[in-house]
């Protein structure tokens, strides 16, 4: 550079020469030896502080001060409410559809009954809405294992929001087994494509990490298909669980988290209380056709099974999962995670004190 | 013939108009010339004082005087006197398509430009045609040869970009010099023919592309069914269809023969879809090596990576000098042998080395998870961002990608970056010896090498034509000697037809049943080297057995999947292509590295702090080609009637596990363990627990109890599907974990008394 600039401009040369004469210095003849001009040398100082001061502001604006609080986010307790702010004095509050005994009856006149009683199906899905389905498809199991929810349950709540003039009616859920197996051998993906629902899988990329502030659930990857909607309506199955030894409606919302959700048996009450604080259905619809008696949630074995032609209907999950543990002779008080759910304000464990209206 | 060095340098630079796009090494051609066939006149464009080469045997009155500057010096004299030049463009077709018109054709020859060298059918035809063709053609033969091979140059992708510019102010010379032109001439060079310019038969001009589709649509399948090894469920699929995937995934490796004569060797069975290879088998005894060439993915990987990487640079001279026949090219067939012969000592080892496999291990465990990997960042990335369509667009990609390309999770596999490192190094290793893997390392090619010396269909050569152009060499996949003077080494051919698609002379022939006067079938190999090196693979599987990783000592974690043979059968079949492995919906199974010994390299075992073992899931054995894993059904998996299928057996680490040493309700475990009634059971205890907190006053922290659910195994009924490692909720090191013992394959590798029966089977 600067030899090149000495042969362009020799004579620009001079004037360092002459600032270099007082000092006994030896000025090498050579222009190799040539100062840089003051053009030269201006530009190249201007540089290095421009990368200096360029290098200190973004180091400035990313800087991390360290210590423990800083990365913690703030923000209220997040809840997905998606229950109706109506009350009808004339619907049933839980609505029970039952077969009776000997009689073939399908799921589908059981399902239609109990959301009749409850007001019927325009009172809680209006037209235009986009309806999201939460059936229980949490293992690889057929449907005779009644380990998942009953696909022509899950069939007849899609058509129902169909009939009510849903937009779009999205079934999914979050699985333990391989999705793929799960949604196929529950027969629930096809029973949904048949109607025209979509069946949407937990792949990775529909979790994103939300801040629900439970008491044990705090931030938590979320299965946004599940909460992305107008309309939520919560399809559980009633079936034994060894650990919180019934489960329905409340822990059927464990499919909305993703992540390595088995921590959460170390306190599986309090976290099914806190994601049914966080996730509040529109309609709760729970499958009693067949009820897993024994060796929940998985089973497997039919024997382990007991055919009840059942639905019930109602907008509270805690009395919901009450009534249910009655199925397999469990009692309210023999399960934490309906008296923190009383407590809380999500519903009532007494449901006998509901308007019940067995249909 | 009596070329000095001097002379030869001379050459390369004033020929340099006409080839200027392949830069051969005349040095190389004057060497080459000591060959022994007939003695041919002074070829002059070889001595540099070169015009236009016609062919010799038809028409030796070339025209020498013409100065290597033709392009700017030679009077265009047919062009003007032509008469309507242009409109002859699609004319030219019907009328230089047979001889007899061809020689009014050769008038209007500046039309010649675009219409001749590619659309006509002349073929040998043309030669006749050419016969009376005078100097005075010369403007129009230039031109047709520098078409011919800016053509070629392009289609083949060789020559740098500069280079193939380099060419075009040369070509775009003449039409300087004629005004009438210039104007239309001056978007599109004139093209030239090298040499001769005679065009390869139509035939073998439509085969090529017949082969490079051929080669496109094989490998799109092979990726097809890459991409469909995987479950990824059926909406239309009624409960209780059993899960198998609907397309034969494992087809190549079906088809390999290598593959079947290894398992033959050890297990001296074919087994199932095996006997598909003899269709292979039969190909080659008709056509030679086609798979090579036409239809292996990994070979038309490697046939694309040396086109891409060396045409950057090392192409011309050294391009020729790489793709002549190497002593080195021998390697495949020892190593065949050795594989073969390891095989012979009970181990298909050479699964390692099978094109198929090592294409399907590398893609399916290394790039297409690492795709999947960067894909996911940078659409997750997208996901972020705050704006609607910019996230549904993401979103909708990765529905897309994860429904057809990868799965709805991403895939990890155990040291699986040794895998990759192999196949960059390989794929590289096309930049100094182009299909460097094809021609030194693939022990099927070899074995097709071996049964393409009975083909039928194979290569005559007319070496007296031939003008050592080095073109078919440039072009030539298999570095099997196409070029004049040597002989055609046949099992070393991929039958691509390059050599004779890129012949100006009318050297090269392929056609049905040849003569054999100009070909070599049999690989010249050396009998020590093939004897040593048989031997090494042989007595390689014992060597490898003495160390302690099969009779003795036999890893805790070599956990095979379900279904697999018992562990010397296994490797006896196991040829490492890692179908089980893409396959296995749960990420379940794992190239093996040292676990079950050097022999067990890249074998399946099955990790399940990653994956567990799907319990109903038998897709493994579905696509497993050889037989290792036995195409069991859920029934028997599930042992409905019969005993279940045990891969291992689980324990329970108690320091570890929550209800046993921390007071903490857990059972994850037990609630996702498969079988029913379950292995592990629980056992209700009320334990004493110390407060966390001191009491008051700071005494001593208060004794609570607490009411526990205690996991326990019964081995009896636990069959190591590591569904309980899988979930344990300790994190690092998990408190209940599985390993082999009491696999149901082993009759020795067991706990229990009632399994240990040498009686059975």
């Amino acid at each position: 550079m600067s030899d090149k600039d000495g042969k362009d401009r020799p004579g620009e040369g001079q004037p360092s020469d002459a600032a270099a004469a007082p000092t006994p210095l030896v000025v090498p003849a050579s222009p190799m030896f040539e100062r840089p001009s003051r053009r030269d040398m201006l530009k190249r100082v201007g540089l290095a502080a421009g990368v200096l001061t360029g290098s200190a502001v973004l180091g400035r604006a990313v800087w991390d001060r360290g210590g423990f609080g800083v990365a913690a986010g703030q923000g209220a307790r997040q809840v997905r409410d998606y229950r109706l702010r109506e009350v009808a004095p004339e619907h049933a509050e839980l609505a029970i559809a039952k077969g009776k005994a000997g009689e073939a009856v399908s799921a589908d006149a059981l399902v239609r009954r109990a959301v009749d009683a409850m007001g019927g199906i325009k009172r809680f899905v209006s037209r235009g809405d986009v309806v999201v389905i939460k059936p229980n498809i949490g293992w690889d199991r057929m449907p005779i294992h009644a380990a998942n929810t009953n696909p022509d349950v899950v069939g007849a709540v899609i058509q129902l929001a169909i009939e009510a003039g849903a937009k779009r009616v999205v079934v999914a859920d979050g699985s333990c087994n391989d999705p793929n197996r799960c949604f196929q051998r529950s027969g629930i993906w096809r029973k949904a494509y048949a109607l025209g629902a979509e069946v949407v899988l937990p792949a990775a990329h529909r979790f994103r990490t939300t801040r629900m502030r439970g008491e044990v659930l705090d931030e938590w990857p979320i299965f946004t298909t599940l909460v992305d909607a107008d309309k939520v309506i919560n399809v559980p199955v009633a079936k034994h669980h060894n650990l919180a030894k019934f489960t329905a409606a409340m822990k059927n919302w464990y499919g909305v988290l993703g992540g390595r959700r088995n921590r959460l048996h170390q306190n599986i009450d309090t976290s099914i209380a806190d994601l049914a604080t966080f996730m509040r259905p529109t309609l709760v619809v729970v499958d009693a056709m067949r009820v897993l008696m024994r060796n929940g949630p998985q089973g497997g074995n039919i024997d382990d099974t007991k055919v009840m032609n059942q639905v019930f209907a109602t907008v509270d999950q805690v009395a919901a999962d009450a009534y249910g543990a009655t199925l397999i002779g469990q009692h309210r008080d023999n399960l934490p995670y309906l008296k923190m759910g009383h407590e809380r304000g999500l519903g009532t464990m007494y449901w006998e004190q509901l308007r019940v209206r067995e249909v | 013939m009596a070329a000095s060095p001097s002379h030869s340098g001379a050459a390369r630079g004033s020929s340099a108009p006409a080839h200027a796009g392949i830069a051969l090494d005349l040095g190389a051609i004057e060497r080459g010339h000591a060959h022994d066939h007939a003695p041919v006149e002074p070829i002059p464009w070889k001595t540099g004082d070169v015009g236009v080469v016609a062919p010799l045997d038809v028409d030796t009155s070339f025209v020498p005087t013409i100065p290597a500057t033709y392009g700017l010096k030679v009077p265009p004299a047919p062009g003007p006197v032509a008469g309507p030049p242009p409109a002859k463009k699609t004319g030219c077709g019907s009328l230089c398509g047979c001889g007899s018109v061809a020689g009014s054709a050769k008038a209007p020859a500046p039309a010649k430009k675009t219409g001749c060298g590619s659309s006509c059918g002349c073929g040998s035809a043309a030669a006749s045609a050419k016969a009376p063709a005078p100097a005075k053609d010369a403007a129009a033969m230039r031109r047709a040869a520098s078409s011919r091979i800016a053509e070629l140059a392009s289609i083949l992708g060789i020559g740098t970009p500069r280079e193939r510019a380099g060419a075009s102010p040369d070509a775009g010379a003449p039409a300087k010099g004629e005004p009438p032109k210039g104007a239309s001439g001056g978007k599109k060079p004139p093209k030239k023919l090298p040499g001769s310019g005679i065009p390869a038969r139509r035939s073998i001009r439509i085969l090529v592309w017949v082969r490079r589709a051929a080669q496109l649509g094989f490998f799109s399948l092979f990726m097809f069914f890459l991409f469909q090894t995987g479950f990824r469920g059926n909406f239309a699929a009624s409960a209780d269809t059993p899960v198998r995937l609907p397309y034969p995934v494992e087809a190549f490796l079906l088809a390999d023969p290598f593959v079947t004569a290894m398992t033959f060797g050890a297990t001296h069975q074919v087994y199932r879809g095996l006997l598909w290879s003899v269709g292979l088998l039969a190909v080659t005894l008709v056509f030679g090596r086609v798979f090579c060439g036409w239809i292996c993915p990994f070979g038309t990987l490697h046939h694309f990576f040396g086109w891409l990487l060396p045409s950057r640079k090392g192409r011309g001279a050294s391009r020729v000098e790489a793709n002549k026949t190497h002593g080195y090219q021998r390697a495949k067939y020892y190593l065949m042998y050795a594989f073969l012969l390891a095989s012979l000592a009970g181990s298909a080892i050479g699964g390692l080395f099978d094109p198929i496999c090592v294409a399907v291990r590398a893609i399916g465990l290394g790039v297409i998870p690492g795709v999947q990997y960067m894909a996911g960042r940078a659409l997750g990335a997208a996901q972020d961002i705050p704006a609607r369509p910019v996230q549904h667009a993401a979103d909708g990609a990765q529905d897309v990608l994860a429904t057809t390309v990868w799965q709805s999770h991403q895939f990890y596999f155990h040291q699986t970056w040794l895998i990759v490192a192999l196949l960059v190094a390989i794929l590289f290793l096309n930049r100094f010896i182009p299909r460097f893997w094809c021609r030194v390392l693939c022990p099927l090619g070899a074995f097709l090498g071996v049964f393409a010396r009975f083909a039928l269909f194979g290569m005559e050569k007319d070496h007296a034509k031939c003008t050592d152009c080095n073109l078919c060499l440039v072009n030539c996949q298999g570095a099997d000697s196409p070029q004049g003077g040597v002989k055609w080494r046949q099992d070393e051919c991929h039958m691509c037809l390059n050599c004779e698609s890129a012949c100006p002379e009318d050297v090269i022939k392929f056609r049905l049943l040849p003569n054999r006067k100009s070909r070599i079938g049999v690989p010249d190999l050396q009998r020590r080297t093939l004897l040593a090196t048989a031997a090494a693979g042989a007595a390689f599987i014992p060597a490898a057995r003495i160390a302690d990783s099969l009779d003795v000592n036999y890893h805790a974690k070599v956990i095979r999947p379900p279904g697999a043979v018992e562990e010397r059968a296994f490797l006896e079949r196991c040829i490492r292509c890692a179908e089980c492995m893409k396959v296995c919906p749960n990420n379940a199974l794992h190239p093996a590295m040292f676990e079950s010994g050097v022999e067990g390299l890249w074998t399946p075992i099955l990790i399940a702090r990653i994956g567990y073992c799907e319990h109903s899931c038998v897709l493994c054995g579905q696509v497993c080609p050889t037989g290792a894993i036995q195409k069991i059904t859920e029934k028997e998996k599930l042992g409905q009637g019969i005993p279940p299928v045990k891969i291992g057996t689980a324990f329970y680490d108690l320091g570890r596990c929550l209800p046993w040493s921390m007071g903490t309700p857990c059972i994850v475990c037990e609630e996702f363990c498969p079988t029913s009634p379950k292995a592990i059971w629980v056992e209700e205890v009320e334990a004493p627990m110390r407060d966390s907190k001191p009491g008051p006053d700071g005494t001593e922290p208060a004794m609570l109890t607490v009411k526990l659910q205690r996991p326990h195994v019964d081995p009896s009924l636990c069959i190591g599907c590591g569904a309980c490692e899988k979930v344990c909720p300790v994190q690092d090191q998990p408190a209940v974990y599985i390993t082999s013992v009491g696999e149901s394959r082993s009759k020795t590798n067991v706990i229990l008394l009632e399994n240990t029966n040498y009686n059975q089977g």
